[in-house]
Protein backbone atom coordinates (compact mmCIF):
# COMPACT_ATOMS: atom_id res chain seq x y z
CA UNK A 1 0.00 0.00 0.00
CA UNK A 2 1.65 3.24 -1.40
CA UNK A 3 1.31 6.06 1.25
CA UNK A 4 -0.29 9.66 0.51
CA UNK A 5 1.37 13.01 0.76
CA UNK A 6 -0.46 15.01 2.47
CA UNK A 7 -1.51 18.41 0.73
CA UNK A 8 -1.95 21.35 2.55
CA UNK A 9 -3.66 24.70 1.59
CA UNK A 10 -2.58 28.11 2.76
CA UNK A 11 -5.08 30.75 1.00
CA UNK A 12 -4.22 30.56 -2.86
CA UNK A 13 -1.96 28.19 -2.37
CA UNK A 14 -1.37 24.43 -1.95
CA UNK A 15 1.90 23.01 -0.40
CA UNK A 16 3.32 20.00 -0.59
CA UNK A 17 6.24 18.21 0.81
CA UNK A 18 7.86 15.61 -0.04
CA UNK A 19 9.33 13.90 3.52
CA UNK A 20 9.82 10.02 2.63
CA UNK A 21 11.44 7.68 -0.23
CA UNK A 22 8.36 7.66 -1.96
CA UNK A 23 7.74 4.74 -4.68
CA UNK A 24 6.11 5.36 -8.19
CA UNK A 25 2.83 4.62 -7.02
CA UNK A 26 2.87 7.09 -4.23
CA UNK A 27 4.40 9.75 -6.79
CA UNK A 28 1.43 9.15 -9.19
CA UNK A 29 -1.09 9.46 -6.74
CA UNK A 30 0.45 12.49 -5.52
CA UNK A 31 0.68 14.17 -9.38
CA UNK A 32 -3.48 12.94 -9.13
CA UNK A 33 -3.94 14.35 -5.65
CA UNK A 34 -2.49 17.66 -6.60
CA UNK A 35 -4.60 18.27 -9.74
CA UNK A 36 -8.24 17.31 -8.17
CA UNK A 37 -7.00 19.83 -5.52
CA UNK A 38 -5.86 22.37 -7.55
CA UNK A 39 -9.75 22.38 -9.16
CA UNK A 40 -11.50 21.57 -5.94
CA UNK A 41 -9.37 24.76 -4.11
CA UNK A 42 -9.28 27.09 -6.88
CA UNK A 43 -5.91 27.41 -5.78
CA UNK A 44 -3.32 29.82 -7.79
CA UNK A 45 -0.04 28.21 -6.83
CA UNK A 46 1.49 25.03 -5.92
CA UNK A 47 4.77 24.73 -3.67
CA UNK A 48 6.74 21.61 -3.76
CA UNK A 49 9.40 21.53 -1.32
CA UNK A 50 11.98 18.85 -1.97
CA UNK A 51 14.07 19.85 1.00
CA UNK A 52 14.50 16.30 1.95
CA UNK A 53 14.78 14.39 -0.81
CA UNK A 54 18.28 12.60 -1.91
CA UNK A 55 17.67 11.64 -5.08
CA UNK A 56 15.35 12.79 -7.97
CA UNK A 57 15.42 10.47 -10.79
CA UNK A 58 14.14 10.41 -14.28
CA UNK A 59 10.37 9.25 -12.50
CA UNK A 60 10.27 11.91 -9.85
CA UNK A 61 11.64 14.29 -12.26
CA UNK A 62 8.86 13.62 -15.11
CA UNK A 63 6.38 14.25 -12.22
CA UNK A 64 7.20 17.52 -11.21
CA UNK A 65 7.53 18.32 -14.87
CA UNK A 66 3.91 16.94 -15.36
CA UNK A 67 2.64 19.05 -12.56
CA UNK A 68 3.78 21.76 -13.47
CA UNK A 69 2.25 21.82 -17.01
CA UNK A 70 -1.42 20.36 -15.37
CA UNK A 71 -1.27 22.98 -12.63
CA UNK A 72 -1.06 25.62 -15.68
CA UNK A 73 -3.43 24.24 -17.52
CA UNK A 74 -5.68 24.90 -13.99
CA UNK A 75 -4.85 28.04 -13.95
CA UNK A 76 -2.03 27.10 -11.08
CA UNK A 77 2.16 28.22 -11.48
CA UNK A 78 4.02 25.45 -9.78
CA UNK A 79 7.23 26.29 -7.42
CA UNK A 80 9.83 23.33 -6.67
CA UNK A 81 11.87 24.59 -3.71
CA UNK A 82 14.38 23.30 -1.96
CA UNK A 83 16.52 21.14 -4.06
CA UNK A 84 20.00 19.86 -3.25
CA UNK A 85 22.96 20.77 -5.18
CA UNK A 86 23.87 16.92 -5.80
CA UNK A 87 20.27 16.70 -6.87
CA UNK A 88 20.40 19.41 -9.39
CA UNK A 89 23.97 18.34 -10.37
CA UNK A 90 22.93 14.95 -11.00
CA UNK A 91 19.62 15.32 -12.72
CA UNK A 92 21.83 17.89 -15.73
CA UNK A 93 23.80 14.79 -15.77
CA UNK A 94 21.07 12.31 -16.36
CA UNK A 95 19.45 14.45 -18.93
CA UNK A 96 16.65 16.29 -17.43
CA UNK A 97 17.14 20.24 -17.10
CA UNK A 98 13.43 20.37 -16.11
CA UNK A 99 13.38 23.62 -18.24
CA UNK A 100 9.57 24.50 -17.75
CA UNK A 101 9.41 24.10 -14.19
CA UNK A 102 9.97 27.01 -11.97
CA UNK A 103 12.11 26.74 -8.82
CA UNK A 104 13.26 28.70 -5.72
CA UNK A 105 15.79 28.05 -3.31
CA UNK A 106 13.60 27.91 -0.31
CA UNK A 107 9.90 27.86 0.66
CA UNK A 108 10.05 31.91 1.86
CA UNK A 109 11.46 32.80 -2.20
CA UNK A 110 9.18 30.57 -3.12
CA UNK A 111 6.20 31.95 -2.05
CA UNK A 112 7.51 35.15 -3.25
CA UNK A 113 7.91 34.01 -6.67
CA UNK A 114 4.25 32.73 -6.59
CA UNK A 115 2.56 35.81 -5.03
CA UNK A 116 3.96 37.94 -7.78
CA UNK A 117 2.62 35.86 -9.78
CA UNK A 118 -0.30 35.50 -8.92
CA UNK A 119 -1.03 39.22 -8.39
CA UNK A 120 0.31 40.37 -11.62
CA UNK A 121 -1.56 37.75 -13.77
CA UNK A 122 -4.86 39.24 -15.21
CA UNK A 123 -7.12 36.38 -14.36
CA UNK A 124 -8.71 33.93 -16.20
CA UNK A 125 -6.84 35.14 -20.14
CA UNK A 126 -8.32 33.38 -22.80
CA UNK B 1 37.54 -7.84 -2.65
CA UNK B 2 35.61 -7.63 0.64
CA UNK B 3 33.31 -9.53 2.93
CA UNK B 4 30.19 -10.50 2.08
CA UNK B 5 28.86 -8.59 5.50
CA UNK B 6 29.20 -5.41 3.08
CA UNK B 7 26.83 -7.02 0.24
CA UNK B 8 23.14 -7.31 -0.28
CA UNK B 9 20.52 -8.94 -2.70
CA UNK B 10 16.87 -7.01 -3.24
CA UNK B 11 14.45 -8.65 -4.67
CA UNK B 12 13.13 -6.22 -7.27
CA UNK B 13 9.22 -8.01 -8.12
CA UNK B 14 7.24 -4.53 -6.93
CA UNK B 15 7.50 -1.34 -6.62
CA UNK B 16 8.38 -1.44 -3.10
CA UNK B 17 11.77 -3.43 -4.53
CA UNK B 18 12.89 0.06 -6.12
CA UNK B 19 12.81 1.80 -2.79
CA UNK B 20 14.43 -1.37 -1.08
CA UNK B 21 17.26 -0.86 -4.01
CA UNK B 22 18.07 3.07 -3.99
CA UNK B 23 17.79 2.29 0.07
CA UNK B 24 20.85 -0.43 -0.17
CA UNK B 25 22.62 1.33 -2.37
CA UNK B 26 22.96 4.44 -0.27
CA UNK B 27 23.90 2.29 2.58
CA UNK B 28 26.86 1.01 1.17
CA UNK B 29 27.81 4.25 -0.41
CA UNK B 30 27.59 6.28 2.66
CA UNK B 31 30.26 2.72 3.96
CA UNK B 32 32.27 3.45 1.31
CA UNK B 33 32.61 7.21 1.89
CA UNK B 34 31.68 8.06 -1.61
CA UNK B 35 31.47 12.13 -1.80
CA UNK B 36 27.71 13.03 -1.39
CA UNK B 37 27.69 13.96 -4.76
CA UNK B 38 29.34 10.60 -5.82
CA UNK B 39 26.38 8.82 -3.52
CA UNK B 40 23.63 10.90 -4.75
CA UNK B 41 25.10 9.69 -8.47
CA UNK B 42 25.50 6.01 -7.53
CA UNK B 43 21.98 6.05 -5.95
CA UNK B 44 19.72 7.91 -8.76
CA UNK B 45 21.27 5.37 -11.61
CA UNK B 46 20.21 2.71 -9.25
CA UNK B 47 17.08 3.78 -8.74
CA UNK B 48 16.82 4.21 -12.63
CA UNK B 49 18.02 0.31 -13.34
CA UNK B 50 16.11 -0.87 -10.99
CA UNK B 51 12.99 0.70 -12.70
CA UNK B 52 14.04 -0.57 -15.83
CA UNK B 53 14.75 -4.60 -14.39
CA UNK B 54 10.76 -4.26 -12.57
CA UNK B 55 9.13 -2.82 -15.62
CA UNK B 56 11.41 -3.89 -18.58
CA UNK B 57 12.82 -6.91 -17.37
CA UNK B 58 9.51 -8.26 -15.63
CA UNK B 59 11.80 -7.71 -11.93
CA UNK B 60 14.85 -9.67 -11.05
CA UNK B 61 17.22 -9.34 -8.51
CA UNK B 62 19.70 -6.06 -7.64
CA UNK B 63 23.34 -7.27 -6.02
CA UNK B 64 25.13 -4.70 -4.29
CA UNK B 65 28.15 -5.03 -2.61
CA UNK B 66 31.83 -2.68 -1.47
CA UNK B 67 34.55 -3.62 -3.53
CA UNK B 68 38.03 -3.15 -3.48
CA UNK B 69 40.66 -3.25 -6.95
CA UNK B 70 43.98 -1.75 -7.36
CA UNK B 71 43.88 0.06 -4.26
CA UNK B 72 40.78 1.72 -4.84
CA UNK B 73 37.20 1.09 -3.14
CA UNK B 74 33.84 1.66 -4.60
CA UNK B 75 30.51 0.42 -4.80
CA UNK B 76 29.28 -2.19 -7.78
CA UNK B 77 26.03 -2.80 -8.51
CA UNK B 78 24.63 -5.38 -10.51
CA UNK B 79 21.41 -5.59 -11.54
CA UNK B 80 19.79 -8.95 -13.31
CA UNK B 81 16.47 -9.97 -14.86
CA UNK B 82 15.42 -13.07 -17.20
CA UNK B 83 12.97 -10.60 -19.40
CA UNK B 84 13.02 -10.36 -22.68
CA UNK B 85 16.30 -8.66 -23.66
CA UNK B 86 17.95 -6.09 -25.66
CA UNK B 87 18.01 -6.55 -29.61
CA UNK B 88 19.62 -3.25 -30.57
CA UNK B 89 21.87 -2.38 -27.65
CA UNK B 90 22.57 1.27 -29.37
CA UNK B 91 19.20 1.99 -29.81
CA UNK B 92 18.50 1.30 -26.32
CA UNK B 93 21.50 3.51 -25.13
CA UNK B 94 20.29 6.37 -27.37
CA UNK B 95 18.70 8.96 -24.96
CA UNK B 96 15.52 9.66 -25.31
CA UNK B 97 14.60 5.97 -26.88
CA UNK B 98 11.65 4.00 -25.07
CA UNK B 99 10.40 0.80 -25.76
CA UNK B 100 7.80 1.87 -23.38
CA UNK B 101 6.66 4.99 -22.03
CA UNK B 102 9.30 6.27 -19.76
CA UNK B 103 11.61 9.11 -20.93
CA UNK B 104 13.93 7.12 -22.37
CA UNK B 105 16.71 8.56 -19.86
CA UNK B 106 17.25 5.28 -17.76
CA UNK B 107 19.91 3.48 -19.38
CA UNK B 108 21.80 6.42 -20.78
CA UNK B 109 21.76 8.42 -18.07
CA UNK B 110 22.46 6.18 -16.13
CA UNK B 111 25.59 5.45 -17.57
CA UNK B 112 26.82 8.79 -17.77
CA UNK B 113 26.53 8.88 -13.67
CA UNK B 114 28.55 6.03 -13.21
CA UNK B 115 32.42 5.23 -13.77
CA UNK B 116 32.10 1.61 -15.18
CA UNK B 117 29.28 0.40 -17.29
CA UNK B 118 28.58 -2.56 -18.74
CA UNK B 119 25.42 -4.21 -20.11
CA UNK B 120 25.20 -8.21 -20.91
CA UNK B 121 22.07 -8.76 -22.86
CA UNK B 122 20.57 -10.79 -25.97
CA UNK B 123 17.05 -11.37 -26.89
CA UNK B 124 15.82 -13.90 -24.71
CA UNK B 125 18.60 -14.48 -22.77
CA UNK B 126 17.02 -11.22 -20.11
CA UNK B 127 19.45 -8.46 -19.32
CA UNK B 128 22.43 -7.53 -16.77
CA UNK B 129 23.53 -4.36 -16.24
CA UNK B 130 26.79 -3.86 -13.46
CA UNK B 131 28.00 -0.34 -12.49
CA UNK B 132 30.41 0.88 -10.09
CA UNK B 133 30.98 4.13 -8.66
CA UNK B 134 34.63 4.41 -7.41
CA UNK B 135 35.75 6.94 -4.65
CA UNK B 136 38.01 9.93 -5.44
Amino acid sequence: MSERVPVLQIGQVLLVSIQTDLDDQAVMLLQDDLAARVVNTGAHGVVIDITAVEIVDSFVGRMLATIASISRLLDARTVVVGMRPAVAITLVELGLSLGGVRTALTLEKGLQVLNREISSTPPAAS
Amino acid sequence: MTGTAASGVVAITANDGVVQARQKVRALAQECRLSLVDQTKLITAASELARNTLVYGGGGTMTATVVEEGGRRGVRVVFADQGPGIADLDLALTDGWTSGTGLGLGLSGSRRLVDDFTLDTAPGQGTTVTITKWTR
